[in-house]
Formats: structure tokens, sequence, C-alpha cells
């Protein structure tokens, strides 16, 4: 079998470890589902004035899309490969012959296939319950920011879970890394009117990038394709030191 | 070529040295065991065969590879089981043996490996409803998947019932049979003495003994022969033994030991039948390893 094979073989039998994992299905796919009925419950009919007038779904369907994509991609990774450190899967792992990397594409795979799953769900009750107008003349800038932001994503997450130093410690880990910067970056509203310092912070981070990379593709005043090079631009520079740190950060097993 | 060849073995974390120069020669077909107590350095010793560690010092081959260099072609013919390690919980065992096949060139159908290890009952059973004892023998499959030449066992028995210890003797007896080279750590001394060939004993970082069980067992310690004195029998009616016999007598009960027990045990029902008297409790006792692992452990480590 070649490395590519025993890659997808992974991406097989992690999802279907993982959608036999109640928890862990239940609070990648619930969460953003949780998030998008509040949030579009709470502003219904409401318009961004600063924003021509779009309409608030319109602006937080992208914004949920990017949290789907972080919950599958980082915080579902660092989870994984901090509670694999503490059962010793890793270690077991290390000691066949397969090579590091066609196990964690593997394991990227299937935050992929998660992300997309999850992106479809979101997107269908945008347009099927919220009325979101759903572009395909934008699809080229919504692929490409999905695509580069699960791949920055997912690095990061290999990265944090070399932080973690046990499983127990890995959720508060995760979520502290990340929730800040989630609520500073224009994911859950627009921060359009805060502080310049707070915007210009976020805007240092893939976030807030994620975010308006997919906001551009679904806001109607945008044209075709869609693609928003400066986001695309930030978002590849964090895929490139969110693998640099991976590199440096990733372990197979516990201290001693 | 031996399948293992170890010469002058070193390993220090920081200060302490766990491994202290030690050799080991492991033959191709044989199962060998690697005993001693905690901390003795058995798991830093087979870690480092196995390429989890690095030496400090020494000279290491296995199969004629350095472990060190942690190469693929190595891990295609060594089959590892760690002590507490885990796989997947929510995959049935079938799928965990099938996901793990597919790390190696070469590999045993799933059937095969869940017929060796005794878990064709557990097939579709998701690992984490399995017993401590199929848990083990899971991992024994996986170790199995790559059909390795070469399979390390690291404390493979340890918390099992009598039974579920019976039952994974049986599937490593088995791999003797197949032709695969075994090196086995363990604290029990009957499992060494039921499964090993040859049996190193390790202290404190060095290897105080090493030989086949039974000739580790024979060594210069003797048989023992227990009785207790019928009543109306004083320990000064008991007859002459062989000059070789040592006697201890402690109230009623009566020690004799010696090389030999043939003619001591002679002379004893000898005198009891003489005098009317039996020896319902009369036992013989061969020196077991344990005895003299027990001694060899002690003798290694005064301070303990």
């Amino acid at each position: 079998m070649s490395d590519l094979a025993i890659a997808a073989r992974q991406v097989k039998y992690e999802q279907k470890a993982f959608w036999r994992n109640p928890a862990a299905a239940v609070f990648t796919f619930a969460f953003p589902l949780l998030f998008l009925f509040v949030f579009a419950s709470l502003n219904s009919g409401g318009k961004l004035d600063n924003r021509g007038g779009i309409s608030f779904v319109t602006f937080f369907v992208p914004g949920i899309v990017a949290f789907g994509v972080i919950s599958a991609c980082y915080t579902n990774i660092a989870m994984r490969m901090a509670i694999g450190r503490d059962l010793r899967i890793l270690k077991r792992i290390r000691g066949t012959p397969v090579p590091s990397w066609a196990y964690l594409a593997g394991q990227i795979g299937s935050s992929i296939v998660t992300t997309l799953e999850l992106v479809t769900i979101v997107i269908t009750a945008g347009v099927l319950v919220y009325d979101v107008d759903f572009r395909w003349d934008t699809v080229g800038g919504l692929v490409a920011t999905l695509a580069l932001g699960a791949a920055c994503f997912c690095a990061l997450g290999l990265a944090i879970s070399g932080l973690c130093p046990n499983g127990d410690a890995a959720p508060a880990i995760v979520n502290f890394s990340i929730f800040p910067l989630i609520f500073v970056s224009g994911i859950f509203f627009p921060i359009d009117d805060a502080p310049s310092w707070l915007t210009s912070l976020a805007k240092l981070f893939p976030i807030q990038h994620l975010a308006d990379g997919l906001q551009y593709a679904f806001d109607p005043r945008t044209a075709a394709p869609g693609v928003n090079g400066g986001d695309l631009a930030v978002l590849g520079a964090w895929t490139v030191i969110g693998a640099i740190l991976a590199l440096r950060l990733f372990k197979w097993e516990n201290e001693r | 070529m031996p399948a293992i060849h170890v010469r002058g073995l070193r390993k220090s974390y920081g200060a302490h040295e766990a491994v202290r120069g030690i050799d080991l020669d492991v033959e191709e077909g044989e199962v060998f065991g690697l005993l001693g107590p905690n901390g003795a350095g058995k798991t830093t010793t087979v870690e480092i065969l196995e390429g989890y560690r690095q030496r400090s010092a020494g000279e290491v081959s296995v199969l004629g590879h350095d472990p060190a260099h942690a190469e693929r072609d190595l891990k295609e013919q060594i089959g590892v089981v760690l002590q507490e390690t885990g796989v997947e919980r929510y995959l049935t065992v079938a799928e965990v043996v099938d996901l793990y096949r597919g790390y190696y060139r070469k590999s045993r159908p799933v059937d095969e490996l869940l017929a060796l290890t005794g878990l064709e009952g557990q097939r579709d059973q998701r690992v984490k409803t399995l017993s401590g004892g199929q848990r083990r023998r899971l991992d024994l499959a996986l170790a199995l998947a790559g059909d390795p030449q070469l399979l390390f066992l690291d404390e493979p028995t340890t918390g099992f019932d009598p039974s579920a210890r019976r039952g994974a003797w049986d599937v490593i007896k088995g791999l003797r049979e197949l032709g695969k080279t075994v090196l086995l750590t363990t604290h029990y001394m009957d499992e060494a003495q039921v499964l090993a060939d040859r049996v190193a004993v390790m202290v404190g970082g060095v290897i105080v003994a090493e030989g086949p069980p039974d000739d580790l067992a024979r060594g210069d310690a003797a048989t023992e022969i227990h009785l207790t004195l019928p009543s109306g029998a004083g320990a000064d009616t008991l007859p002459d033994l062989p000059a070789a016999a040592r006697i201890t007598v402690e109230g009623e009960s009566v020690l004799v030991t010696v090389a030999d027990p043939t003619q001591a045990v002679n002379i004893l029902t000898g005198w009891a039948l003489g005098r009317g008297l039996s020896l319902p409790d009369l036992t013989v006792t061969r020196p077991r390893l344990e005895d003299v692992y027990l001694e060899l452990t002690k003798e290694a480590t005064p301070g303990e």
C-alpha cells in the first residue's frame, strides 16, 4: 500500500471513530449550529448599515462557517492529539512503520472532511432557514478561503497540542487560546465600531481574515470571483507559521 | 547473526544511570525473558531496542539495524507490545486490526490475527467494551499485524487473572511455534520459567545472572524436604542423614536442605516406617526460579 493510500485509510477510520463518539460529533456540530440559530434569531431581520445595508445573516452565516472551520480543524485536532498522547495511541503508532507525515495527513484529512460536512450544513441552513443568498459566482473565493483556512488551523491545532501537558489540560488550553480571539475577530458580531487598537490587533491573527475572506465571498457587493487576496495572504503566512510551530512543538509522547 | 546483539549498553537520565553497561544476545527463534524488579532498567532497555529511546553509550543491533535510526525497514520487521497503550476506542476489534495491517507492506489477514490471539468472538465489538485481558490480546494482535520476525512484549500479562494469564501464555507459546523471536520482560517468575528459553535477571541497571531458567534454578540452590515430626517422635530421634544435608528444626517442623534428595528421603521414610509413624505432610520441593531470583535481587540491592 502506498503512503498516500495509508493516509486515505486513516481518514476513513478516523471518520468512523468520530461519528461513533457522541461527544466529539455533538460538540463539533451542535455548537456552530446553536450559535447560528441563537444569534440569527436575536438579530432576525436586522441590517448592517455600515456594510451597505446587507442583512445580518449574510454577515453572520460566513462567520459561523469560520467558527466551524476552527472547531473542526483547530480544536478537534488539538484535542485528539492531546488525548491520543495520553492514551499512548501516538506512541503505539510510532512503533509501526507508518511515516509520521502519512499518519498526520490522515488526521488533517479527517478534519477537512468534517469541515466540509459542517460547512455544507451551516450554509444549507442559512439558505433554507434564513434566506441567505448563496452566490455561485464567488464560489472560487469561498473555496480558496476555506482551503487555506483549514490548512492554517490544522497546522496551528497540531502546534497547540504540543503545548498541552496532558489531555485533561487540553480543553482549557485550546479554548483559552482561541476564544478571546474569536470574540474580537468579528465572527459573532461586526467589530467595525470597535476601538482601532483592538481591530488592528485582531488583524494580526488569522481568525479575522478567515471570517473576512468568507464574508467577502457572501457579500452581495463583491465582484466575482470573490477572492480577497489580502486575507488569503495572511492566512497563507499563518499556515507557514503554524507548520513551523507544529514541527517544533508537536510531541508523540507526554513528558515523563 | 543473533536477532538482538547488545554490548556495553548504557542509558542515563540526567545524573541517574538507568542502564549501566549490559551485554545481551538473543538468537533467532528464541524466547528470551528479561526479568527484574520495577526500576531495574528493563523497560528502558527494551525501549532502546524498539527505537523509542536513544542510548547514551554502547553498541546495539536489532535484526542487523541500529534502532536509533528509526528506519522503516526495521519497523516493518518488529512488533511491539508496550505497557499500557491505547487504541481508538470507538472502532471495533476487526477495524482496528485492519487499520494497523495497513501500516505494513506485508501483513497477516485480519481473521488469522484474531484467531491467533483468540479474539474471534470479539470481532465486531468496540474496543472500549473489551475486558483488560481482551485488550491485552488486541495489543498482541496489533503487534503481529505486520507478521514480524521479532516481537517485544513488555510485561504482557501484568494485571491478568490466572486463567487469562494461561490463555496469554498459550498465545506466546504459539508464537514460538511460528518461529518468531520474542523478547519478553516480566516480573512473574513462573511466566519466565514456562515461556522463556533463556532468561537474564536485571537489577539496578546491570545483568546479574543469565541462562536457561532451569540451569539458573539449579545453580547452587538445593532441594528442600519438609516434614512435621509425628507426635511421640522428638527431634533427637531423627536418623543420621548424609553429611551434605543440612537439618533445621523449628518446633515440630523439620527442614532438610540437600543437593540430591534421593538418599535422604529413603532414610527418612525408612525411619518413619520402622517406628510405625506416618509423615502425611512430607514434601520435596525443587528450587524454583523465583527463589533464585529473590536471592539474586536481594544480593544485588543491599539497600532495599
